[in-house]
């Protein structure tokens, strides 16, 4: 087990590399000069060489990449050319907000996608089974900026909860102190991964109470109540653990459009905002910062994927 | 990759083996109720994207862009089926215009990405070493970027443009096809009969594209639909957000957006766009579900 989380630390290297790269090369990347539309159009051609002095984009490629990514590992991202604060900074005072939404999200899709497919599993081809997965394919093809303002408008129109509705007012940062103006952006978010994770659990299901020891534990004359819940959900549960983590991934960068909905000041708002304003510096930063915590977070799912497995292995 | 197709019996009478096995799938396909429906359903829709503003045009005087400030959100009526928005545009009308977009974003861009990553794919699969470890861990990079923010970070450099959403959705679909065609590739290139055939001399070159591409079809294929409908979706994610086809365009995620202000009082000019972008997602999902059942027998329960 040390040995396969060493492994895996060490695979993370190059992809980590990989990803610091390809973040550095967004400002690279824009045809043009990054530094004149950065500038603006009808900027004075001394104003577009104290931002490419600024930026650093002056040396070459790889001094600039290496002042990059050594900053980048002691905290510093550079400055907002907007604001001229710290990217950090106002990563900073947002990450926890967008953290707080996929993990909510994450909580709403595990505990409804699991309820659907363990349903949909036992009681498969009846016309529950049926219907449930058509929700599902429902949920899986629904854009979910669209299924948010539906949510809106139910709300509003049918007067429920207004204060969920309270949560159209833009917030200097971070969530309101009212549990209730977090029910629909975690909605909004949360709905397309139950699906995946419904349909993820109804297979794996199935496919486990097919298998021999299922059969055993019948015969052994448990009830179908603890064959299910005790001997198959517990071994189906693990390929859908691989899930959750890809999805509350999944949330952190969805939640660009979510919280562009609902005027949610998280990582995603600031990250449209910039690329609106051509604020390259903070682009980078929050893709940076966003695709790193799914490094992470993917690495975790598959060390405990493989000890959860293992477990099974040694029984 | 199914034994089937690999093993399919040979008989005395001469037959052409990529025929034969196209025509399996074809009929395995037509059994497969879910298949059969999301495939009518593509079809409709790929007609009414090419007939439907020509009929438009022909029969009536709607006009995708023609403004009136007189009829601005009103509700549907016989006049304007799905009403109008803000400017007084048919809503019915851009959305038939619309279609055409929306199917170029899913097609165009899953077919850009699902070449580069099946070519990636089969040369990693087949080649192995070094060069797939390269690949693989090219690939790893780019699913390093959760959800939309791959493509969101590619239209943020190029700039928001139906063509760059395209660029952007289809490099967002390039290791999901690499991953799984390097997959089949690896079990395709343990069969004898690649080792029967590369010692009757065949090139890698010939091996590659006569004998493991039509064996690496069927996920290729499920890959795709189910990708078409991933594509459509974030084409529009971005379109919503501002990033994609710009107004005064009739994309479905521009027009939810610009619908986005009057939910209130015209809720039906963000609802029918969205219920379009539904549907059609649909029909990709329930398509790229039957196809699977029918050409991967182990799914099958």
């Amino acid at each position: 087990m040390t040995k396969y989380i060493i492994r895996r630390l060490l695979q993370t290297i190059p992809v980590l590399i990989g990803v610091t790269i390809l973040v550095f090369s967004l400002m690279h990347l824009v045809p043009g000069d990054a530094a004149k539309i950065i500038a603006g159009e009808g900027a004075s051609d001394q104003t577009v060489e104290n931002i490419r002095e600024r930026l650093g984009l002056n040396d070459p490629l790889y001094v600039q990449y290496g002042t990059f990514v050594g900053n980048a590992v002691q905290g510093d991202l550079g400055s907002s050319i907007r604001s001229g604060r710290p990217v950090m900074d106002e990563i900073g005072a947002r990450f926890w907000v967008t953290f707080e939404l996929a993990f909510y999200s994450t909580i709403v899709a595990v505990f409804l996608g699991l309820i659907a497919g363990i349903i949909s599993a036992v009681r498969h081809y009846t016309l529950t089974d049926v219907t449930v997965m058509i929700i599902a394919l429902f949920g899986l093809s629904m854009p979910n900026f669209w299924f948010g303002l539906l949510l809106i408008q139910w709300f509003a129109i049918g007067n429920w909860m207004p204060e969920s509705l309270e949560f159209l007012k833009m917030r200097p940062s971070g969530w309101g102190d009212d549990w209730r103006q977090v029910v629909l952006p975690v909605l909004t978010l949360g709905t397309g991964g139950a699906a995946i994770i419904a349909r993820m659990t109804r297979s794996s299901m199935l496919e486990v109470i097919g298998q021999d020891y299922i059969r055993t534990a019948r015969a052994k004359g448990l009830t179908e109540r603890i064959v299910v819940y005790r001997h198959a959900l517990k071994n189906a549960l693990i390929p859908v653990v691989t899930v959750v983590g890809l999805e509350f991934g999944g949330f952190l960068g969805g939640a660009v459009l979510t919280e562009t909905i609902f005027a949610i000041n998280g990582m995603g708002r600031l990250t449209i905002d910039a690329i609106r304003t051509r604020d390259f510096p903070m682009v980078q930063g929050t893709v940076l910062v966003i695709s790193v915590l799914f490094v992470v977070v993917n690495l975790l799912v598959d060390v405990s994927y493989r000890y959860l497995n293992k477990r099974i292995d040694l029984n | 990759m199914s034994e089937e197709t690999v093993n399919h019996p040979v008989t005395a009478k001469k037959v052409n083996p990529q025929l034969e096995s196209f025509k399996q799938f074809w009929r395995r396909l037509a059994k497969n109720r879910a298949a059969l429906i999301g495939g009518i359903m593509i079809l409709f829709f790929v007609i009414m994207a090419f007939l439907g503003p020509w009929i438009i045009s022909t029969f009536t005087d709607w006009e995708p862009n023609k403004t009136s400030v007189a009829n601005k959100l009103q509700g549907p009526s016989a006049e304007h089926w799905f009403g109008t928005d803000s400017f007084g545009r048919d809503i019915f009308t851009r959305i038939v215009f619309g279609m055409k977009l929306t199917l170029y974003v899913g097609f165009l861009s899953v077919f850009v990405g699902g070449i580069v990553g099946v070519i990636l794919g089969i040369v990693s699969g087949y080649y192995g070493g070094k060069v797939d470890t390269i690949i693989m861990r090219l690939m790893d990079v780019l699913l390093a970027f959760p959800g939309i923010l791959l493509a969101l970070a590619i239209v943020a450099v190029l700039g928001g443009s139906l063509t760059n959403v395209i660029i952007a959705v289809g490099i967002f679909s390039v290791p999901a096809f690499a991953r799984i065609v390097r997959g089949s590739t690896l079990s395709v290139k343990k069969l004898e009969y690649i080792d029967a055939v590369r010692a009757l001399g065949a090139s890698d070159f010939r091996i590659i594209f006569k004998h493991i591409l039509p064996n690496v079809m069927s996920p290729i294929i499920v890959q795709a639909s189910l990708r078409i409908a991933t594509a459509i979706l974030t084409g529009a994610g971005l379109a919503f957000l501002g990033l994609g086809a710009q107004p005064p365009a009739p994309e479905w995620g521009a027009m939810l957006n610009e619908g986005r202000q009057y939910m209130y009082e015209a809720g039906h000019v963000a609802l029918f766009p969205g219920l379009m972008i539904v549907v059609v997602v649909l029909a990709f999902n329930i398509f790229g579900d039957g196809v699977r059942d029918a050409l991967d027998p182990k799914m099958k329960k």
